[in-house]
């Protein structure tokens, strides 16, 4: 049974800062991810205010797939479309993402909402993914 | 001797310093650097400029430091490295380069930071990799003026930066000759 998952960062401006796919990809949803992690964020915007946590769950189906998003407090949206429900280690996984996502903050040469091109960064984030997710 | 400056090094980091937060100066540290990238967008002038602002840094900051260590005047070159390593650096970074890699005729030597406090957090963007900044380029501006307030003209450079993917950050120091009672020459 092999479990996929699309992970994106998405700025304060609904682009998208960092996304990547996590285990086995099927070829027909590469778009298709883009487009319902895209037209969940209206969702996170209404669940945000419902609850003072920074993870909001799971906020949208569509199909198989389910949405999970986890909201910064500077309005950065971290959100995971994933197949199987597994809400611990989903937050889990946010907590340590959002975590790297402030370390790359305080690096100097980042400017807030532009697209986090490190390697290091990558490689942390396919690490977390494999602890928590898999 | 060497005992003896390791201990008044950590002496007047304990008494007479003052501290503040790490990060407040790293950021503040990092800002600048980023500021000088955008302002001259290129790399070799940001270095130039970095260690202009270390010379004028080091000039005062020799005094600051014999006032709060009361130390003698050193026997030679490699007793000069050591209080460079030993106190220097430990009063205003808290950390301790080793003093390496001597040439033959004592005039040169290494000092390899394990870790610099500057470089937390801090990830260069590839370009600037490959075009040459050295990011704590400053360091080498603040003992290149401080040697020469105790009349000596040196020439200090990077040679290897955990930043650009080397293993630990390297400065050389070169002395280049002794002055006599002459006025230093500022540059700016």
């Amino acid at each position: 049974m092999s479990s996929t998952y699309y992970f994106a960062i998405v700025g304060t401006n609904d682009s998208p800062l960092y996304e990547t796919e996590l285990g086995v990809q099927r070829d027909e949803s590469k778009y298709l991810n883009q487009f319902i992690v895209h037209a969940a964020l209206d969702l996170v915007d209404d669940a945000q205010f419902m609850s003072t946590a920074c993870y909001l769950k799971t906020i949208d189906r569509y199909n198989d797939w389910n949405v999970s998003a986890y909201v910064t407090p500077s309005n950065t949206r971290l959100m995971l479309l994933h197949e199987t429900k597994a809400d611990d280690a989903i937050r889990l996984f946010f907590t340590d993402c959002h975590e790297l996502y402030l370390k790359t903050l305080l690096n100097p040469f980042y400017e807030p909402n532009t697209p986090i091109q490190s390697q290091a960064f990558d490689i942390k984030v396919n690490m977390l993914a494999k602890k928590y997710l898999f | 001797m060497e005992k003896q400056y390791k201990t008044i090094g950590e002496e007047a980091w304990k008494n007479n310093t003052e501290k503040i937060n790490a990060e407040l100066f790293i950021f503040t540290y990092g800002s600048l650097v980023v500021q000088l990238v955008k302002d001259y967008e290129d790399y070799t002038a940001v270095n130039k400029q970095l260690d202009k602002m270390g010379y004028n840094i080091g000039v005062r900051l020799v005094d600051d430091m014999m006032a709060r260590t009361s130390l003698e005047r050193c026997s030679g070159f490699s007793a000069t490295a050591e209080v460079i390593a030993k106190i220097g650096f430990k009063l205003f970074l808290n950390v301790v380069p080793t003093v390496t890699n001597w040439s033959a005729d004592a005039k040169e030597f290494s000092l390899i930071l394990d870790d610099n406090p500057l470089n937390d957090f801090c990830e260069l963007p590839p370009k600037a990799v490959t075009d040459g900044l050295w990011y704590s380029n400053v360091l080498c501006g603040v003992i290149r003026g401080a040697l020469e307030m105790m009349q000596m003209q040196t020439e200090v450079v990077y040679v290897r930066d955990v930043l650009r993917g080397d293993d630990v950050s390297e400065i050389r120091v070169k002395l280049v000759r002794m002055l006599d009672e002459e006025v230093p020459a500022s540059d700016d």
